[in-house]
């Protein structure tokens, strides 16, 4: 990092440490954001360490202690902190490592479908004409129908996996993206330093991607907070129907799912955890999207 | 006027060919639809012939176009598990579906008028700040959750509320049995509660915050200071002056809306074993009945674009500032 921030002027760096200092405070005064902050940096810790930390193997069936509460002392003191499930399994060991597949879906699919979006996006309202009636039109269509009916379409057909499912909830995500940087784009390259940056000889993919592009990063942050959230949230519907990934990972839809099978027997563990575990991230993305949009422009409060 | 009509309907009918077109297009991707419908130990013969008997061996637009053809007049295709017509048991499960979903909404909208009015109303109050966070963790819970939830705490703890079952409202009420229908209507409604408030809950909290920010923002301007200072009672301007300009958003949000709840819809009819689309699908889903996946999605998408159809019609009605 430091060499990186070497290169700049000295105004820039200082510009840069005084805005992230601003942004800090105004987090902590704000404090909802930060407990948001530190519950999703616990999430990722999670993802990011759950072999390390999981005491047990999330697949490990232990036939013995089949469905025992939480807090249950196992042979050998391991301690089943929150129960097992129906065959035996750790409930704490499976949610440290379903956090990984909810993480990775939601900002890989955010990062499929923003990427598609900005692109078509910065094409559309760079160039508009036909060029632009084209995309603007495929998305109309695309908003037009129950988008959550055709990711179930798409996956039955293509089967569960996790490459099926962001690609997906990605393509699902892309219009949002299109739209608002095609109307960023539309005022912005009328701008004098656009037209500066073309003046200079800059070819179109550089005015475009290194003049244009780092000007609509904020509101573009704001709304992949916000999605994040509804495709942890679409991730976990899909697993829960058994469209996610395979059996042998767990994840906190497929976790939801299995306790159906008790749901009489009233183990509330089983299903009362997992669900918490969902709350909590897409909640922190949620109020951090929040945050983000009243930090970075109080004029963008329309968008949510 | 006419012109807009015409425009969105022809609008309207691009996008349901496009919805046909994915279909159809998903059906190919999954590699030569002919094997669903053979067994695993067919021959190569009798493949071949199940292939040219429904079709597969012709160029793929001729196939789109009998597909579109056969749609037109009702032809789903045939369920692979339940061997009937695809049309006949979406339409058979539909009810149910449509009784969930305007239960839902209707939850989700008539609630989420007066808390947004009076969160709007005492800003900054601890009635708004609650009104708010329960607004923001309602657009964190997953639908399905909140079901099994409600299922343990309500269902099974407290034993309040069912937890599966469905008394009809509609199919005797659209077979003329009126007076039948309405006297049963309180078991209907007690059978709904559960499920409906689960799918509905995303959408309620979501319009909450909506009309809030709406009719904050309508409080603000000249019109309402005029009203106040002519001594109009403050009741009657909330209602008559704000809340008239403020729940158009609202308004658009119902078309849409639908979408949303169709989401939850799905994994909530799971839940509660409710007999509806929800539960054809997910059955659908495990016994791999493409045409019935197929026929759900189509059917739900074209009830979804003349809904949204619809609104934009009233809407043209309701705010005379559209002009056309």
């Amino acid at each position: 990092m430091a060499s990186a921030t070497q290169g700049l002027p000295q105004p820039a760096m200082n510009y840069r440490r005084r805005e992230f200092r601003r942004a800090w405070r105004s987090m902590v005064a704000a404090k909802w954001p930060l407990l948001a902050l530190l519950i999703l940096v616990c999430v990722i810790f999670a993802a990011l360490f759950g072999p390390q930390i999981a005491p047990l193997d999330p697949n490990r069936q232990n036939i013995m202690l089949r469905l025992a509460g939480p807090m249950t002392e196992g042979r050998g003191k391991t301690l089943f902190l929150l129960g097992t499930d129906g065959l035996g399994r750790d409930v704490f060991s499976r949610l440290l490592y379903g956090a990984r597949v909810s993480l990775l879906v939601g900002i890989s699919a955010i990062l499929v479908g923003g990427t598609i979006g900005v692109v078509a996006g910065l094409v559309s309202g760079y160039f508009g004409g036909w060029i632009d009636d084209v995309i603007m039109r495929l998305g109309d269509i695309q908003l037009a129908f129950p988008f959550i009916l055709f990711a179930i379409m798409f996956l039955v057909i293509l089967g569960p996996g996790l490459a099926n499912i962001i690609l997906v909830l990605g393509v699902g995500q892309w219009v949002t993206y299109a739209r608002i940087v095609r109307a960023q784009t539309l005022s912005l390259r009328e701008k004098e330093y656009v037209e500066a940056a073309r003046a200079l000889g800059d070819s179109t993919v550089s005015v475009i991607f290194r003049t244009i592009l780092p000007n609509i990063m904020a509101p573009l942050t704001v709304i992949a907070s916000f999605n994040v959230a509804s495709v942890i949230l679409s991730e976990a519907s899909l697993s829960f129907l058994g469209l996610g990934v395979p059996p042998s990972v767990p994840t906190w839809g497929s976790m939801l799912a299995e306790s159906r099978d008790q749901l009489l027997a009233n183990k509330w563990w089983l299903a009362f955890y997992p669900g918490i575990a969902i709350v909590m991230t897409v909640l922190s993305f949620n109020i951090l999207g929040d945050w983000l949009r009243d930090f970075l422009d109080p004029r963008l409060k329309t968008l949510g | 006027m006419w012109t807009f009509i015409i425009r969105r309907l022809l609008q309207s009918i691009i996008v349901i060919l496009g919805v046909t077109a994915i279909s159809f297009v998903a059906l190919q991707i999954g590699g030569d639809p002919t094997y669903l419908y053979v067994s695993e130990r067919a021959t190569a013969e009798e493949i071949q012939q199940t292939r040219v008997a429904l079709g597969f061996d012709r160029p793929l637009y001729e196939q789109y176009f009998t597909f579109v053809g056969h749609l037109v007049q009702g032809d789903f295709g045939t369920s692979l598990s339940y061997k009937r017509p695809a049309l006949e048991a979406v339409l058979e499960a539909l009810p149910a579906t449509i009784e969930l979903t305007l239960f839902a909404m209707i939850f989700a909208i008539v609630l989420a008028i007066p808390l947004g009015v009076f969160a709007a109303l005492y800003r900054g109050s601890a009635l708004d700040g609650s009104i708010m966070t329960m607004g923001m963790l309602g657009q964190s819970i997953p639908s399905f959750w909140l079901g099994i939830m409600m299922i343990m705490f309500f269902g099974l703890y407290l034993r309040w509320l069912p937890i599966s079952g469905h008394v009809p409202f509609l199919v005797p009420l659209l077979q003329g049995h009126v007076v039948e229908a309405f006297s049963q209507l309180p078991m209907a409604l007690y059978y709904l509660v559960m499920p409906g408030v689960a799918v509905g809950f995303y959408s309620l909290s979501r319009n909450a915050r909506l009309v809030r920010s709406s009719m904050l923002e309508v409080l603000g301007q000249d019109f309402v200071r005029t009203a106040r200072s002519k001594g109009i009672p403050e009741a009657a301007v909330v209602i008559h002056h704000a809340l008239r300009n403020a729940w158009l958003p609202v308004v658009t949000m119902v078309g849409l809306e639908f979408g949303f709840l169709l989401g939850g819809v799905v994994v909530v009819e799971m839940i509660f074993s409710w007999p509806g689309i929800g539960r054809l699908v997910f059955n659908a889903i495990n016994q791999r009945d493409i045409p019935v996946v197929q026929a759900c999605v189509i059917m739900l998408s074209v009830i979804f674009i003349s809904l949204n159809l619809l609104v934009d019609l009233i809407y043209v009605r309701i705010d005379p500032r559209v002009k056309l």
